[in-house]
């Protein structure tokens, strides 16, 4: 598979880690990609509130340079996802409201036909590589191991946009790969809602208590580890934790929070730093430790 | 068709209030929705099973409840969808709301919230001969609000209602809209203000997409709060931290192509709000002990002059 590479502007910011265990990933199952470095930010929904057409505009822009080279979008975050999705969805849905975004790009020489696919990583692992291909790669199995997902808002809403009528089995992907590592999952009623992110800067009290509660709640589940695809969530969860559980529930961040492909990574048998590991604000130690302990496949 | 349902039933009556699940087993014919299922069980199971329907038709609203751990209007929602192969339904009360018995609620908290935003036409005058004369179109656009029927499906799974019971909520914005966007209303900048000012004003919503997704009649409640915060910016409103994020961010990728996080963050604290970035600061170290604080200049996407000219063309446009 090749993909045009889209890993968004967290990863390549404040989760550099994010981008170094997609790619160690991506190499191990020899996926290739082109990364576009020409493309902007999506926007976030953010920019949206202020010009959706902006946002159309740019993600237009992004989308006519995949299909130029005839290839997948892959991206690393759900938001990423879903702002993608969603502007994809309008415009294809309406030729005259494409014909409109074209003109603004065609001072470019750029042109989108409608033709484009964006897939996140997690969909990707699922419907273009084929879990038993992945799960050739896998030297460990990590059995023994209670993992609570956590998707981010725009990767399972709005469906529609998603294409979950296409891909039911999008609906419980996180579990599906949880599983395929060995891992069990925690569900907590949490997984799909809002990690708090979006109104971190403009009303922190809401945003700790979502903080708190998720990390608070899946760790009293059981949970060794949380997974999430997003990495705003990921700032949030893993970076805020400690304020968050000490101000809301007065007790300590224990709740490690990793990104999709460094669980996948663990797996494959990934070393701590090639994963980037040691980056996360919550200690990720003890989930190393228990990874390395874990017994290999072939042995079992 | 077999279909289990378990149902979290609640008794007030019981010691202060007792909570607990049970689980029914019903036959139901493969076009049943789960409110014919769960009046099959009422009628021929188990008739303590507390509930409330009218009219079947996805008209009044009277049968939101949680199936799954969504809100739904349970007369919309056909068994076979959920439970293809007789898989059992979880079926709770909405979230929320004041829980009376089983799975009736009050739409007690729903109404504080609807009245908080001045749900009536407040005109200027009172015309001539006695009508209003508005355009078709000023109309049919009202209509994406005036489709709600006050289910409370929304309020149901409204993330930020769940951790502050101070936000005004999706079905009140829906409506507060309707308000501001109607031509004989001439109270528009002043709702707008409020809606902008207040505790639990537009700027609480996190934009996560869950009244979008469960609303019955396709209100898009989050779409409307979205509408509200460019109206209340366009109507000259830029107090807020909210206003600042959005601000910052527009212009960061105008500017880069990209995010610049370590802006964004300072932009929206703002930049002479001293208690907000001494708040700031600590994250910031820990970030950069683990080695990954966001570059203070902000990584450029290659082609970023290309995105300004980009801007000025849709900007241009809109003029």
């Amino acid at each position: 598979m090749k993909y045009a590479f889209y890993p968004g502007c967290v990863a390549r910011g404040g989760a550099p880690e994010l981008y170094d265990s997609a790619l160690a990933v991506m190499e191990r199952l020899g996926i290739e990609y082109v990364e576009l470095t020409r493309a902007t930010c999506t926007g976030a929904g953010v920019l949206q509130e202020k010009n959706l057409k902006m946002g159309d505009v740019l993600n237009v822009r992004t989308f006519a340079m995949a299909e130029e080279m005839g290839l997948p979008i892959m991206v690393l975050c759900s938001t990423c996802q879903g702002v993608m999705s969603q502007a994809n969805h309008r415009v294809q849905r309406d030729p005259e409201y494409l014909a409109e975004i074209n003109r603004h790009l065609a001072k470019e020489g750029l042109e989108y036909k409608g033709t484009t696919t964006v897939k996140h990583m997690l969909w990707a692992l699922i419907e273009d590589i084929g879990l038993d291909r992945l799960k050739e790669t896998f030297t460990r199995e990590l059995t023994g191991m209670n993992m609570a997902p956590f998707y981010g808002c725009y990767i399972v809403r709005p469906s529609e946009a998603l294409g979950f009528l296409d891909h039911p089995e999008r609906e419980t992907s996180l579990e599906t790969l949880i599983e395929l590592v060995g891992g069990t999952v925690t569900d907590f009623p949490g997984k799909t809602a809002c990690c708090g992110f979006p109104i971190l800067f403009i009303n922190q009290a809401n945003s700790m208590k979502m903080v708190a509660n998720h990390t608070g709640t899946a760790r009293d589940l059981g949970a060794d580890v949380m997974v999430t695809p997003c990495p705003l969530c990921h700032l949030n969860l893993d970076g805020y934790q400690p304020k968050a559980r000490r101000q809301v529930r007065g007790d300590k961040a224990d709740l490690p929070i990793i990104h999709l492909p460094q669980l996948i990574g663990l797996a494959m048998g990934m070393s701590e730093k090639a994963l980037g590991l040691q980056k996360h604000i919550v200690s990720t130690k003890q989930l190393v430790k228990q990874a390395e302990a874990a017994a290999s496949p072939l042995s079992s | 068709m077999q279909v289990g349902l378990k149902v979290k039933r609640f008794d007030p009556t019981d010691s202060g209030g007792k909570t607990w699940w049970q689980e029914y087993e019903v036959d139901v014919h493969p076009d049943s929705t789960v409110l014919d299922a769960l009046i099959q069980v009422r009628e021929h199971v188990d008739g303590t099973l507390a509930m409330r329907c009218a009219c079947r038709a996805s008209i009044c609203g009277s049968c939101g409840m949680k199936v799954n751990g969504n809100a739904k209007l349970v007369c919309k929602t056909r068994v076979v969808s959920l439970s293809p192969n007789g898989e059992q339904l979880i079926i709770e009360p909405m979230g929320n709301h004041h829980v009376v018995r089983d799975l009736v609620i009050t739409l007690d908290t729903f109404f504080d919230q609807i009245n908080r935003v001045e749900p009536y036409l407040q005109p200027s005058f009172v015309p001539e001969h006695g009508e209003y004369v508005v355009s078709n179109e000023s109309m049919e656009n009202l209509l994406k609000s005036m489709n709600c029927i006050m289910c409370g499906c929304c309020v149901s799974d409204c993330t930020v209602l769940e951790v502050d019971s101070n936000f005004i909520g999706p079905a009140a914005f829906a409506k507060a809209w309707r308000f501001t966007e109607d031509p004989r209303d001439s109270k528009r900048d002043e709702r707008l203000k409020a809606l902008n000012d207040e505790d639990g004003g537009i700027w609480d919503c996190t934009r996560c997409l869950k009244c979008v997704e469960v609303c019955p009649k396709g209100v898009d409640p989050m779409d409307l709060i979205m509408e509200l915060r460019e109206s209340a910016i366009e109507a000259g409103n830029t107090n807020t931290h909210g206003y600042h994020h959005t601000e910052s961010f527009y212009k960061s990728v105008k500017k880069n192509g990209r995010l610049d996080e370590t802006r964004l963050a300072i932009d929206s604290a703002g930049w002479t709000n001293i208690p907000r970035l001494l708040d700031l600061a600590p994250i910031g170290l820990a970030a950069m002990r683990r080695g990954k604080l966001p570059p203070l200049i902000p990584h450029k996407s290659e082609d970023h002059k290309k995105v300004r000219e980009l801007y000025d063309s849709v900007e241009g446009e809109s003029k």
